[in-house]
């Protein structure tokens, strides 16, 4: 059912996609090619292989049990908070953040999720800051002024 | 002789104090990737490319930077797989079935030496086969047009789904999501398209952003799922020795592996799993008296680990000479090439022999760190093992964010290798192998200018495609590439192998 589900949605997503396509806007000097023929080409071909997976599904893959289902999402959604914070408020504390969550996710004990997310955060900063010497931020630019 | 002065010149650039250096560190971290499971080749490469990049290394260096850590993660994948029966990355997989039997016979520091320099002779091998076929190929590929070249292209996505996958719908389908992707932000002549009005897509997806978010991100969330299913006893080494007679006994084995392994790589879509799966059972059919494979026979791993260091460099020669890599971690090797504006391809050789040699001479410097890493020293590493996965899992992810953030410092891309790492989950879920996006991402620019070339030379006539034997014979092979694996599929039943 699974690869049913998705072959359908696949078609679905490559029509819109060869859809999309031909609304390029063409240049003023078109060569025989042009914007617009390589997507068709890729759409069709997706097509098909949508189709296959309809026609033609295999065995239903393991999904995760719904507990699980909901670790993923929420390790998703430290990761976006992640990548909205780690501007705003620099390296360290974002880091941490994560770092430790996502520990703590792995196995459940508070303390060493802490101290994995303090020391990570830390350390990794030397390691980026001073022996790599990239250009980050270790806490928000307002306080260092 | 001019083989031995590009090589000499080779030497002169990468014995200079910091590619050594480079090479060096490079062959630390690509062991402990390696032999960490869960973090594999194309895993580890594709994290540390952004970092590279931002540090600022010239090309040569970044190279002989990143193909020390491609080398040394294949060497490092026995680690695990010999001593907790998991393997580091999935090359290593076959090793687990000899190497774990040995182990708790209590003859895991032998297991770890005959592999370590079976590994040796694997890899300083195809480093020579690289020297003598790259150049051969190269001057093959000079006579392609761009009918060639969209043929070629096609070839390798035809193949990739291999031997290795289970379903060839998948791999297409995975490939045209890839060159769907590349189409994004506009083709090679500047036209603006398809990058539905938003700024970030303007310039198109960046394929490393693809690449650490499918790689990277993706093995966070299958991590999460299976956390605490993996409960391995570890077994204990004792003191290393060197097992003279085992080595003398397996050199056959080592060789024979090594031309298996060699020849697997260099085939498009092959790649170090496969050599290492036909190296083994090469010797298996081989072997006159077979009671002890897969009960702890030192065949059983010199065999693999001999023909999976071989794959890796095999698959460096399609790399180098036609910028068509064979398998995921050259994939992602040739990522870092066209990050770094290096295209390659037959005109590397004369272009940039500086880059092609002085990368070749750093390989076989590797080679020699790593047989030192991996025999003497490799208790350091077995130590490593043991960082538990609740530091090992955040400290990775840190790292794929920190690179990717300090290429782009966007929080878009951020947000888009997050994106890319949910669609891993369900893709890895489907059965869908990712490895197609990538080179889809990575290549479709590049078959798009093909066709585009073709097409303005014939006027638009799509018989050109088809207008030379060596066009036509690469159509062929293609067609074969993709047929024959669904028949081949029914008479070579193999373990859960995926490409690396």
């Amino acid at each position: 059912m699974s690869d049913r589900i998705f072959g359908t949605l696949t078609i679905v997503v490559a029509l819109a996609y060869i859809a999309s396509a031909s609304q390029i806007k063409l240049p003023f000097l078109v060569d025989p090619l042009g914007p617009r023929w390589f997507p068709y080409i890729i759409g069709a071909v997706a097509v098909l292989a949508g189709l296959a997976m309809v026609l033609r599904p295999d065995d239903e893959p393991e999904w995760p049990a719904l507990m699980a289902f909901g670790n993923i999402g929420l390790a998703c959604l430290v990761l976006i908070a992640y990548a909205l914070t780690l501007r705003p408020l620099g390296f360290l504390m974002p880091t941490a953040l994560a770092a430790g969550l996502l520990s703590y996710q792995i196995e459940q004990r508070k303390l060493q999720a802490i101290l994995t997310g303090v020391g990570l955060s830390g350390g990794l900063f030397i390691i980026f800051k001073f022996a790599l010497g990239l250009g980050l931020y270790g806490v928000p630019k307002g306080w260092l002024n | 002789m001019e083989t031995m002065t590009l090589l000499g010149q080779g030497f002169s650039v990468a014995l200079t104090p910091t590619n050594l250096m480079l090479a060096v560190a490079g062959c630390i971290l690509g062991t402990i990737i390696g032999a960490l499971p869960g973090l594999g080749p194309s895993n580890g490469v594709a994290i540390l490319i952004p970092l590279a990049f931002s540090l600022g290394l010239d090309a040569t260096a970044a190279l002989v930077l990143m193909t020390s850590v491609y080398y040394g993660a294949m060497y490092g994948g026995r680690i695990s797989s010999i001593l907790l029966n998991i393997p580091g990355d999935e090359p290593a997989l076959m090793t687990t079935l000899d190497g774990y039997p040995m182990a708790k016979a209590g003859r895991a520091a032998d297991a770890l030496v005959i592999s370590g320099v079976a590994s040796f002779v694997g890899a300083l091998l195809a480093t020579f086969g690289l020297i003598l076929m790259a150049p051969i190929l190269a001057s093959i590929a000079y006579k392609f047009g761009p009918a060639e070249y969209f043929a070629l292209y096609l070839l390798a996505f035809s193949t990739l789904g291999g031997l290795t996958g289970n379903n060839q719908a998948k791999a297409v389908l995975a490939a045209c999501i890839g060159l769907a992707i590349a189409t994004i932000g506009g083709n090679s002549s500047g036209t603006p398209r398809l990058s539905f009005d938003s700024l970030y897509l303007y310039d198109g997806v960046n394929f490393l952003v693809a690449i650490v978010g499918l790689f990277a991100v993706t093995e966070v969330f299958v991590f999460i799922e299976s956390s605490g299913k993996n409960t391995a006893i570890g077994v204990k080494i004792d003191k290393i020795t060197i097992p003279v007679r085992d080595i003398i006994r397996t050199f056959g084995t080592m060789l024979r592996g090594t031309v298996i392994g060699f020849i697997a790589g260099i085939l498009p879509g092959a790649g170090a799993s496969l050599g290492s799966f036909l190296a083994y059972s090469g010797e298996k059919a081989y072997a006159k008296d077979k009671s002890q494979f897969g009960k702890g026979d030192v065949r059983g791993v010199a065999a693999p680990e001999a023909g999976n260091n071989a794959a890796a460099g095999g698959a460096l020669v399609p790399m180098l000479t036609l910028g068509v890599p064979g398998s995921g971690t050259t994939a992602v090797l040739l990522a870092l090439l066209m990050t770094l504006n290096i295209t390659p391809g037959p005109t590397l050789f004369s272009d940039r022999p500086e880059v092609v040699w002085g990368l070749i001479a750093a390989l076989l410097i590797s080679n020699v760190v790593l047989l030192i890493l991996n025999v003497p020293m490799v208790k350091i590493f077995v130590k490593i093992l043991m960082v538990p996965p609740w530091v090992l899992l955040p400290g990775v992810t840190m790292v794929s964010f920190v690179g990717i953030y300090s290429i782009s410092s966007s929080w878009f891309d951020l947000l888009l290798m997050i994106g890319f790492g949910t669609l891993g989950f369900f893709l890895r879920k489907l059965d869908i192998p990712t490895v197609p996006i990538i080179l889809g991402i990575l290549l479709g620019g590049h078959m798009e200018d093909a066709l585009q070339r073709a097409m303005v030379i014939s006027g638009g006539e799509w018989q050109y495609l088809f207008s030379s034997k060596i066009a036509i014979g690469l159509w062929i092979a293609a067609v074969v590439g993709f047929v024959a694996p669904m028949f081949l599929r029914k008479f070579l039943k193999q373990p859960d192998a995926v490409p690396d």
